[in-house]
């Protein structure tokens, strides 16, 4: 008999296991009055959210930062202007405690100036993986105390932005390489930077793609054009791009499908997914456009309105990440992603199978590699089985 | 790789971000996955804790009286889902049935303080798995505690200062006086300023009402004052004025249940329900519950700190732990091995010693067979001895009577010459 699990039997103690009837309240109790409670409670003790963007130099990403939580996050905004590339891969975190309509939140972005800049950028991801890992391995250690604070500080990464480079084909190696190993670590959104050097087609084309069946004629090649295809065609198979991309390698980014909880979920996340990555343009400025003030990137071709819908989908981003989902980003990350991790750390000395409850923890190993194939526990809700075991693709 | 962290600075925004909506995101998230609340109603038999639980959720929870006859204390808990606009609360009820009903109450709040832990340690358990699934745990510690006082207009019995001391440590106390009807409204001041007295002297430790938020704190302030709640349950109708109200009826008049002035149940719906239903869940989590796993652990022999000081992680003192669990494992297999090793040498050398007697034995009957056949083969020597002299007799014997027979028959032979001679002849 196990001395760490010994439990005194609950079943003399325990009164019989209760089913749960439902009951019909002949008046008004006043429960729902626990949503007030809950939401008072929720504004005292404040938020927290930790964003982590990801991109190489001069892709915008901290311009980005600023544009999305309309303040000055970072303090110089001018990259390269006597900023030496870094050698290697660093990552910056800034804190800031913002406030609106009295909900405060405590903000952490942390930015990875460097990131694929080197000429041989092999293993670029292992110091991102290993600081998200490290945030993890911080909140576990926390967890597990035995005298444990009341509020664990949340600094594991909510949500990581994803800028890919608008060179209007399809993803890079780079890009692949990297959206792979950390869409099984953290939540990932990828956004096609400085958008604004696309035309609208070209967007489209970039997340969505003719591709032609085999057999058809070369040299009609059908254009996708607002919406219809013209030119000659055979039979088209209409794809997305980069979704063609995503899916072929397998990353789920978020929102992930298989996290759906119900119908008006799957709904409304289906259509962000139609969506995904979002053309984005990021600009700091203010400058007037028929009398309103908007902020925008003036060129001499005309001003590029940040929060116009026609002109990008910035407003898209925003929402997403700040207005609707962002209880959903901290949510999946402590129920789904640090689950996951927690479960790897626990499992890690194990030679021979224990059995489900066998608690285990060796020290932390040196390097931390990323999690060979998550498995959370199937059927409740929030957690999935990622079905793609691929754990062939680990270094 | 290095991390540059900035102190926390405040910043202002330039326009509207939009993270207000923060909060509404949270109680969305929170009214899909639902509530869980747990009551345990503590009192005697009969002192009206089902009809009060009837009154404050306004419905009727199916059940039946307790006899006086239980010969312990047990707990029976009921689950049930309400819903109210679009909050879904899964409410557990549970009943001491049989409490003061004993002759010998030394034990009464045993089963009652072994519930509340069995509670904890199943959620310690679910905690410690490592495939766990805490988000849609059904949480099943008990939230409040009300405890019911029997309206005697005196003082606490001992039996509920002990109980409550020894619960005060586990779970949230709220402590009402049931049945308050009987009492005069005179005396209803003194029996509660009394009953708090003694709480405090005893240094019983109720649920205190939250006083730091502003929004609630004046309202807490005040119903704290009037502790312990004097209530009346009734799930009966009487028509008061041109209404319909929940009331009991007396020849002498009638008790609302929900006028202030006759008890205070609003007060306590309120308390329980309205203002701090949260804080009472998130008491039982940060404090009794983090309380209980602590002592657990420290129980099994982790600790957060060695004597020197320097931090202990709890996957060393796991580790350590599952080696000497090992170590003893092997001992005690080897201990087995060895017993097992002494029984076999034994029990060979029993089975030794009884095949050599069995092979003495052997040898023994063998060789008793052996004179006993020989004694059989003399005396069947002797008897073929006698037997062919018996026959060399016989046939001596026959020759003898053969041999006489024939001189017999000749001496007859000759008897008949004789008389048949001349000689014989007597004219």
């Amino acid at each position: 008999m196990d001395p760490l699990r010994q439990s005194p039997s609950p079943s003399s103690s325990r009164a019989s296991s209760p089913r749960t009837l439902p009951c019909e309240m002949l008046g008004y109790v006043g429960i729902e009055a626990v949503l007030d409670q809950l939401k008072i409670k929720a504004m005292k003790m404040g938020f927290e959210f930790n964003i982590m963007v990801v991109g190489q130099s001069g892709l915008g990403k901290s311009t980005m930062v600023n544009t999305l939580f309309k303040s000055k996050m970072w303090k110089s905004t001018m990259l390269g202007l006597g900023v030496p590339t870094p050698q290697t891969l660093q990552l910056q975190s800034v804190t800031h405690v913002i406030e609106e309509s009295g909900v405060k939140l405590k903000l952490t972005v942390t930015d990875t100036p460097g990131f694929g800049d080197q000429i041989n950028n092999d293993k670029c991801w292992d110091p991102i993986l290993g600081y998200i890992n490290e945030q993890y391995e911080q909140y576990l250690q926390e967890e597990i105390l035995i005298t444990r604070q009341r509020h664990i500080p949340d600094t594991r990464v909510h949500c990581c932005v994803y800028f890919v480079p608008p060179t209007g084909h399809c993803l890079r190696p780079l890009d692949i390489e990297f959206l792979q190993r950390l869409c099984r670590t953290v939540n990932v959104v990828p956004v096609i930077a400085r958008a604004d050097s696309l035309t609208i087609e070209e967007r489209e084309a970039f997340r969505h793609r003719v591709i032609w069946a085999p057999g058809t004629s070369l040299g009609s090649v059908g254009v996708w054009r607002g919406g219809e295809c013209t030119g000659g065609l055979r039979s088209p198979v209409c794809g997305p791009q980069i979704q063609e991309n995503l899916k072929t390698h397998g990353i789920e980014v978020y929102p992930q499908k298989c996290l759906d909880e119900d119908v008006n979920d799957k709904v409304l996340n289906s259509k962000i997914r139609e969506r995904i990555p979002f053309a984005v343009v990021g600009a700091d400025r203010e400058h007037i456009v028929n009398g309103r003030c908007v902020l925008g990137r003036k060129t001499k071709w005309g001003i590029i309105e940040v929060e116009n819908m026609a002109h990008c989908e910035f407003p898209l981003l925003r929402d997403l990440l700040i207005r609707s989902h962002l209880q959903d980003l901290k949510d999946i990350t402590h129920n789904v992603h640090y689950e996951n991790y927690r479960i790897f750390r626990l499992n890690e000395s194990h030679v021979l199978p224990r059995g489900p409850g066998w608690v285990n923890l060796a020290p932390a190993p040196a390097s931390v590699p990323a999690p060979a194939g998550p498995q959370a526990t199937p059927g409740p809700p929030k957690v999935c089985r990622w079905a793609k075991d691929n754990s062939d693709e680990e270094f | 790789m290095f991390i540059m962290n900035e102190e926390l600075r405040n910043l202002s925004l330039s326009g509207h971000v939009g993270f207000d909506s923060l909060p509404d995101q949270l109680v969305n998230k929170s009214t899909s996955q639902g509530f869980c609340f747990n009551i345990l109603c503590v009192g005697e038999t009969g002192i009206g804790k089902s009809t009060l639980m009837d009154t404050l959720f306004n419905t009727k929870f199916e059940s039946d009286p307790a006899t006086h006859n239980e010969p312990g204390v047990r707990l029976k808990a009921r689950s049930y889902e309400l819903q109210e606009s679009n909050v879904r609360l899964k409410l557990t009820i549970v009943d001491t049935v049989g409490f003061g009903d004993q002759i010998n109450k030394d034990d009464s709040y045993k089963p009652i303080v072994e519930y509340i832990d069995a509670q904890f340690e199943a959620y310690l358990q679910e905690e410690l798995k490592i495939k766990r699934s805490l988000f849609n745990y059904h949480d099943t510690r008990i939230h409040a505690c009300l405890y019911f006082i029997a309206p005697t207009g005196h003082s606490l019995k001992s039996l509920d200062l002990v109980t409550m001391k020894k619960l005060d440590s586990k779970v949230n106390i709220i402590p009402i006086i049931a049945k308050a009807d009987t009492i005069a409204k005179n005396e209803l001041h003194k029996f509660k300023s009394k009953i708090m007295s003694e709480l405090v002297s005893n240094g019983v430790q109720i649920y205190q009402f939250p006083t730091d938020e502003e929004t609630v704190a004046e309202i807490n302030a005040t119903m704290s004052v009037h502790l312990p709640f004097a209530v009346v349950g009734s799930t009966e109708e009487v028509k008061i004025g041109n209404k319909m109200a929940k009331a009991r009826q007396y020849p002498w008049g009638v008790v609302q249940v929900e006028n202030e002035n006759h008890c205070d149940f609003v007060k306590l719906r309120e308390m329980l329900i309205r203002v701090n239903m949260e804080d009472l869940r998130e008491q039982t989590h940060t404090r009794h519950y983090e309380l209980y796993r602590r002592c657990k652990l420290e129980e099994m022999g982790f600790k957060d700190t060695d004597p020197d000081s320097k931090p202990f992680s709890l996957q060393e003192t796991y580790e350590a732990k599952r080696n000497e669990f090992l170590g003893e494992l092997q001992k005690k297999e080897e201990e087995m091995r060895q017993m097992f090793v002494m029984r076999v040498k034994e029990k060979e050398a029993e089975l030794k010693e009884a095949e050599k007697e069995l092979h003495e034995k052997f040898d023994l009957l063998k060789r008793t067979h052996q004179e006993e056949k020989k004694k059989v083969e003399d005396k069947k020597k002797e008897l073929e001895e006698e037997v062919n002299n018996f026959q060399k007799k016989k046939a001596a014997a026959q020759l003898l009577q053969s041999q006489a027979q024939q001189s017999g028959a000749q001496q007859t032979k000759k008897d008949k010459d004789k008389k048949n001679s001349p000689w014989l002849c007597t004219e």
